[in-house]
């Protein structure tokens, strides 16, 4: 029965039910419960739009605005990714979310060593500018928004970003992109990290400063409690670790001389639908609300839309099953209607077949038609957060308040999420938990269809996107031709200005344009930082 | 050898940085009794060959998601061979699809277990090894 676990009877029924979060269910609820937790709604709810937007962000909901679609797209050589933007935008996908592979988010050109039989297997090539050129050709960047899956090298993307749509006559001020930019929970999970802690998070704040000063409808930092679910962490755990980051870098920021008011706004999450319902729908209105408060008691912002839980609430990948991956489709659904009832404002799905690999076209359409069949079809766009007063639902959005409150301290008590993480401490949490998780699915106390029970059936072959060895070669000769026809006293001036500043300290993102206009590959601005930072030595702690 | 700890290392080439599996399974081999060492995201074949070396590994455990299985598998059990280490067995978990395991046995893999597959399973296959 999903990933609550449930105690039952030997009559089959459910006796016990707990969410991973820690979190009891009763049989049933009623108003008594509500007195119980002190309900009220004024404090804990607030009308749609007010705050603390446990309700929702606008007064509107869905009626005045659709969530946006955000599928996570690119693959293979910049053609090929340009083709699926564009397939994608005509069938009604109104942002991007941009995959890069696993060399460019670690800063090797595609050339190196350790790119061998990577090269744009998971997500688009990026060597320099003009593979940006190709990949974005013909996307309007005034009115679709990029979010880019980058975070170790997230300014040398983000200067990118910039000097392409400038190159394409668009004004930096009218540029919107999302660059990811979340060291920290990279190195928590997901694992695309290459500096250390200190000089990683200094390069978030960097993005940050410069979007404060120069971006002015960018959002430089999506904070992934997705990618720390996906390691293990508890619905609670994802939205604490989320918050104790968002704290590191506001701290990070603030330490500059720039008050918390100005840029917090611009924050955006990145967070996980999978599991059981409840717990997710009552995670993503107590987050909102919490996030809100934070903001308002401990940083001081007053102005409500700069308290906004904005974000992407995307089903994950961590729900789904290799066998019967038809299932997949089903589940997905399902992740997907959570996150409209937790009113996310952007979402995403996996594709039912990424439990194997990157998906199909096919599978990524059925993604965008789930999605599209909710807010067209069957009535989510009707009335604004439509469980509001659910004796179960306030109950369990106060619950998961607390839960998630107790989770920030335990971070605290390891000594912040700076510590935490250079410790390994909070990594190693997460691990055993993810064993736990394992074992209980192995020894059926948590269920899974298809993969722990009602396993009878056929083994479904599903298609499969195939790795394209031609288009890595093809982007290698290009990357070489590049080197050779470029003007490289330019490009050796501008990387030299990159490493002047990141040993004394400045904002690196003003040379990073300036590097990557001179068609400086990723590789040489990143191994600029390399050389001076070093790289992380993970505690490596299970 | 049976009454000697096997000692196995968890490793995890290239750059791929998903090691929830690699440390939910090193766990669960330090649970039956192993002998086990995680190496770390991001490693090279120099720093896994390395590290099999200092740590007398009996066992290396590959866990790829990537698809690269083949190519990887192939060069480590290559650079195994070159080093006077073909004692060491190599086995892979990980996002490895059916038809890839009768190639990764011909390469000389000798465990394949693909996400999900049980505890107990990857456990005694192991154990059988030796």
């Amino acid at each position: 029965m999903g990933v609550a676990k449930y105690i039952k009877n030997e009559k089959d029924a459910v006796k016990e039910v707990i969410y991973q979060s820690g979190i009891r269910v009763k049989t049933s609820y009623g108003p008594k419960d509500l007195e119980e937790t002190g309900f009220n709604y004024e404090t804990d709810l607030g009308d749609p739009g007010g705050y603390p937007f446990t309700r929702s962000l606008h007064p509107g909901g869905y009626r005045s605005r659709a969530w946006t679609t955000r599928q996570y797209t690119g693959f293979g050589s910049p053609e090929e990714t340009n083709q699926r933007f564009k397939y994608m935008i005509s069938h009604g996908q109104n942002g991007l979310n941009v995959a890069f592979d696993l060399p460019t988010q670690m800063g090797y050109d595609s050339d190196h060593p350790m790119a061998q039989g990577e090269v744009g297997r998971v997500g688009m090539a990026v060597d320099s500018l003009k593979d940006f050129e190709i990949a974005f050709a013909g996307i309007p960047f005034d009115k679709i928004g990029s979010g880019l899956t980058i975070n170790a090298n997230a300014t040398v993307m983000l200067a990118m970003y910039q000097a392409v749509a400038e190159k394409f006559g668009f004004a930096k001020e009218a540029v919107s992109a999302t660059p990811q930019n979340d060291i920290l929970k990279e190195m928590i999970g997901r694992g695309a990290w290459i500096f250390p802690v200190d000089p990683a998070v200094r390069l978030v704040g960097d993005a940050i400063e410069y979007s404060v000063k120069e971006l002015p409808k960018c959002n430089p930092v999506s904070i992934c409690g997705y990618h720390i679910r996906e390691s293990g962490a508890t619905p609670a755990q994802e939205i604490a670790c989320s918050f104790e980051i968002a704290k590191t870098y506001i701290a990070e920021v603030s330490a500059r001389g720039i008050a918390p008011d100005e840029f917090v706004g611009r924050f955006s999450f990145n967070l996980n639908v999978f599991g059981n319902m409840w717990e997710q729908i009552a995670k993503f209105r107590a987050a909102r609300k919490l996030w809100a408060k934070m903001l308002r008691n401990e940083y001081g912002v007053s102005e409500n839309k700069k308290l906004f839980l904005r974000g992407l609430f995307g089903g994950g990948g961590s729900g789904l099953s290799k066998s019967q991956p038809e299932n997949n489709i089903i589940r997905g659904s399902y992740y997907a209607l959570a996150a409209a009832l937790g009113g996310a404002q952007t979402t995403a799905l996996c594709s039912f077949d990424e439990a194997y690999t990157i998906p199909t076209p096919r599978a990524a359409l059925l993604s965008l038609r789930t999605l599209e069949i909710l807010m067209e079809e069957v009535g989510l766009r009707d009335t604004v957060d439509p469980l509001a007063g659910s004796y179960f639902v306030e109950t369990l959005t106060r619950e998961m308040e607390d839960k998630i409150i107790e989770e920030m301290q335990e971070i605290e008590k390891m000594g912040g999420m700076r510590q935490a993480i250079a410790t390994g401490d909070i990594q190693r949490k997460i691990a055993r938990q993810a064993y736990e998780f394992e074992k209980g699915l192995q020894e059926k106390e948590i269920i899974k269809v298809g993969v722990n029970k009602y396993t009878d059936g056929e083994e479904q072959e599903i298609q499969l996107h195939e790795y394209n060895e031609e288009s890595a070669e093809k982007q290698v000769l290009a990357l070489k031709n590049l080197r050779k026809s470029r003007n490289n006293r330019e490009t050796t001036q501008t990387l030299t200005a990159l490493e002047k500043t990141a040993r004394n300290g400045g904002n690196v993102m003003p040379d990073l344009v300036a590097c990557c206009r001179a068609y400086a590959t990723v590789g040489e601005m990143t191994g600029v930082f390399r050389e001076v930072f070093g790289e992380w030595k993970e505690p490596g702690l299970f | 050898m049976n009454n000697k700890k096997i000692r196995i290392l968890i490793a995890k080439p290239d750059l791929d940085g998903h090691d929830r599996g690699a440390k939910v399974v090193a766990l669960a081999l330090r649970d039956a009794g192993m002998d086990v060492v995680y190496s770390g995201l991001h490693q090279n074949m120099d720093a896994i060959i390395e590290a099999a070396r200092r740590e007398s590994s009996d066992v290396v455990g590959l866990s790829v998601m990537t698809g690269a299985h083949l190519s990887i598998c192939e060069r480590l059990i290559k650079r195994l061979a070159d080093e006077g280490m073909s004692h060491v067995h190599v086995i892979i978990g990980g996002v490895v699809p059916q038809k890839d395991v009768s190639k990764l046995t011909k390469l000389g893999v000798r465990g394949v277990f693909p996400g999900g597959t049980p505890f107990s399973e990857i456990i005694e296959s192991i154990k059988a090894l030796f």
